[in-house]
């Protein structure tokens, strides 16, 4: 088993590290207090090609394989969360089901401008009755002549207010429900009869933008289907899975740099006379950090690359969410305590990571959903 | 405009420095950055370049672990490189500064620019030799440059403030923080670099040999510095611990 990294790959990992680290870190606390990022952060982001990571390259993007963006990721994830998200949730489901599903056409016409970060790209599937159970779903769509219909309420739409370009799955068969009666479909934000609901206040995250998405009599041209008719649950389904890596791959890259401020701290923290480092309370808790973050690395390496290779991962990517962020939240509880009352300071970036991690175990499927996708594989597979 | 660009691999700013059992820096683990100064020197040129048009070509003397500064310098837009192996060669600044000369001349240049210190031995002395040997004006620690007609316009520091001065091209430039803020190099750019020529070139390859490039200077030893001692807490009212402190400072300390 190979496990280096291409040269090209550890290039770019250190670019977005060195970006990270000494420029976003900067206007970390800025975001907090503003709930805002600043544009020219986002520029430099846009200039470095970052938008486009999972695009291919014919589109404009840098068509990088599972495993490569992963890495890159990984490095993202060290970053103010809500800066990790306005690009990760872009690059992941804002624009994956455009990528693996949608027509040549459709491609042509938006891809360029999502590569480049001109247009940003969400994922609309959740809504105030269908969470975790998407069979619930509302939102419906009806053809009338050469245009869709949709009428609806999504909510909880990461990076809504922000974004141009929206992967809505909407109802189009109630009977058939989401076995052939779901339908993905490409909706832009100044399409007549789309609007951004209340922008929600959140326990965290602040910089990224979460809103409801009202669609009122929205006409939506015939082309824009994403895929076929009818499919719209499975290319969810699909959209998300992906997803679930790329997740793993941000937390993994939080839980670094977790681990390496308490690591920092430990030992300028002087108490009874000695760095607390030297304490075997706060040693098991370093230890215990940097092991699950390895654990969450390697999982999500090993996933990413049975993407790369066609591989089934219905039960694997699960496990990459739930693991990954499982461990985040092991981790930042752990951050704080290294830190003890500091670490519940907002001076701190502890504290901040400690209330974004949170969100992980909720977002892109909650974790009780990825066991029971993993359990209901497992038990299929012995079958008795 | 041919631009030339002088870049050194050294240390990461945040590298832990130890001795190895020899007593030489060690550079196990240690992780290399592009010398800052010279990333305000490429950025520079870059600049230059994409206004007056022309080639940036970044070089470098060093072993095969100063690719990934001159990686760097391509990914961030300059056109090629140059990367002189020294083999088994020590350096020091005549050294360095005689394999640099003589790899510029056998480039065109118009404008050749470096930073105007390394980070590692700081010695701020290298730029300034190439220009020597090239037989060409040197402008030291510039933070503003402007090039018309042939002519070069440098605004430096100088100890009470700044001057301007205008020098004939070609002229070595060394650029101090403040020059510029350099770009980060994209995603892209990292791909592209990888199909950039890099001239790899033996000191042989350059018409030179260990006795031509024999280092002028020896390092005879190397010492960290002491480590901070603790700091004293003078317990007691403020008056009469402010009292105390002033006797320490004029008597142990000796600084009053």
């Amino acid at each position: 088993m190979d496990f280096s990294i291409p040269e090209e790959i550890r290039d770019m990992k250190r670019t977005i590290r060195d970006f990270v680290d000494n420029e976003v870190d900067k206007y970390s606390q800025q975001i907090e207090e503003e709930d805002k990022i600043p544009q020219h952060l986002i520029d430099q982001a846009k200039e470095m090609g970052l938008f486009g990571m999972s695009i291919p390259e014919q589109y404009g993007g840098l068509g990088l394989s599972m495993l490569d963006k992963c890495l890159l990721l990984e490095e993202l994830g060290r970053a103010n969360m809500s800066f990790t998200t306005l690009i990760g949730a872009h690059t992941g489901i804002g624009t994956t089901g455009i990528v693996e599903m949608a027509s040549e056409e459709l491609k042509k016409k938006y891809l360029p401008d999502m590569a480049s970060g001109d247009k940003l790209g969400a994922f609309a599937l959740t809504e105030p009755d269908a969470g975790s159970d998407a069979s619930s779903m509302k939102t419906n769509a009806v053809l009338k002549g050469d245009k869709w219909i949709l009428n609806g309420i999504k909510h909880f739409i990461t990076n809504a207010p922000d974004a141009s370009v929206f992967t809505v799955i909407a109802v189009t068969d109630r009977e058939k429900g989401t076995r052939g009666g779901y339908t993905a479909f490409l909706v832009e934000k100044d399409f007549p009869g789309f609007s951004i609901g209340t922008i929600e206040k959140k326990m965290g995250l602040r910089g990224s933008h979460t809103s409801e998405v009202i669609f009122e009599d929205c006409e939506v041209p015939k082309e824009n289907v994403i895929g076929e008719v009818g499919r719209g649950y499975a290319g969810a389904l699909r959209i998300l899975s992906k997803g679930r890596v790329a997740l793993g791959a941000r937390c993994v890259g939080a839980c670094d740099k977790l681990v390496e401020l308490c690591a920092r701290y430990a030992q300028q923290r002087i108490q009874f006379g000695k760095p607390i480092s030297s304490f075997q309370a706060i040693q098991w808790m370093l230890a215990e950090m940097a092991t699950d973050t390895e654990a969450a690395r390697a999982l999500t390496y090993r996933v990413a690359w049975m993407v790369d290779q066609g591989l089934p991962v219905v039960k694997e990517g699960p496990m990459v969410k739930m693991f990954a962020s499982e461990a985040l939240a092991r981790v930042a509880d752990k951050a704080v305590q290294v830190y003890g009352g500091m670490g519940y300071m907002k001076e701190f970036p502890v504290e901040r990571f400690y209330r974004d991690a949170r969100i992980t175990r909720l977002y892109e499927g909650t974790n009780e959903i990825q066991r029971m996708v993993i359990a209901g594989r497992l038990l299929k597979e012995f079958e008795i | 405009m041919k631009i030339a660009v002088l870049v050194k691999q050294t240390f990461d700013t945040e590298a832990k420095i130890i001795l190895d059992v020899n007593g030489k820096i060690s550079s196990s683990g240690v992780s290399l950055i592009m010398n800052p100064y010279d990333e305000f020197a490429v950025e520079e040129g870059l600049r230059i370049k994409e206004k007056e048009g022309g080639e940036v070509t970044v070089i470098s003397v060093g072993g095969q672990q100063a690719q990934d500064a001159l990686r760097q310098a391509l990914a961030m837009g300059a056109d090629k490189a140059v990367l002189v192996d020294q083999g088994e060669a020590e350096l020091d600044e005549y050294a360095t500064a005689t394999i640099l000369a003589k790899a510029i001349s056998d480039l065109e240049y118009d404008l050749i620019l470096g930073g105007f210190r390394a980070i590692d031995d700081g010695s701020a002395q290298v730029a300034g030799r190439v220009a020597e040997i090239l037989n060409i004006p040197v402008v030291n620690v510039v933070t503003g440059l402007e090039i018309e007609g042939g002519k070069a316009v440098a605004t430096r520091e100088t100890e009470s403030g700044s001057e301007v001065l205008e020098v004939p091209l070609p002229a070595v430039i060394t650029a101090q923080k403040g020059l510029n803020e350099p770009r980060y190099p994209s995603m892209k750019g990292i791909m592209k670099a990888k199909k950039k020529p890099m001239d790899k070139k033996t000191l042989a390859d350059l018409g030179l040999d260990d006795g031509k490039i024999s280092a002028k200077v020896k390092a005879l030893s190397f010492s960290l510095p002491e480590p901070r001692k603790a700091g004293k807490v003078i317990p007691g009212e403020a008056a009469e611990a402010a009292r105390e402190l002033a006797r320490l400072l004029r008597e142990e300390a000796k600084v009053i």
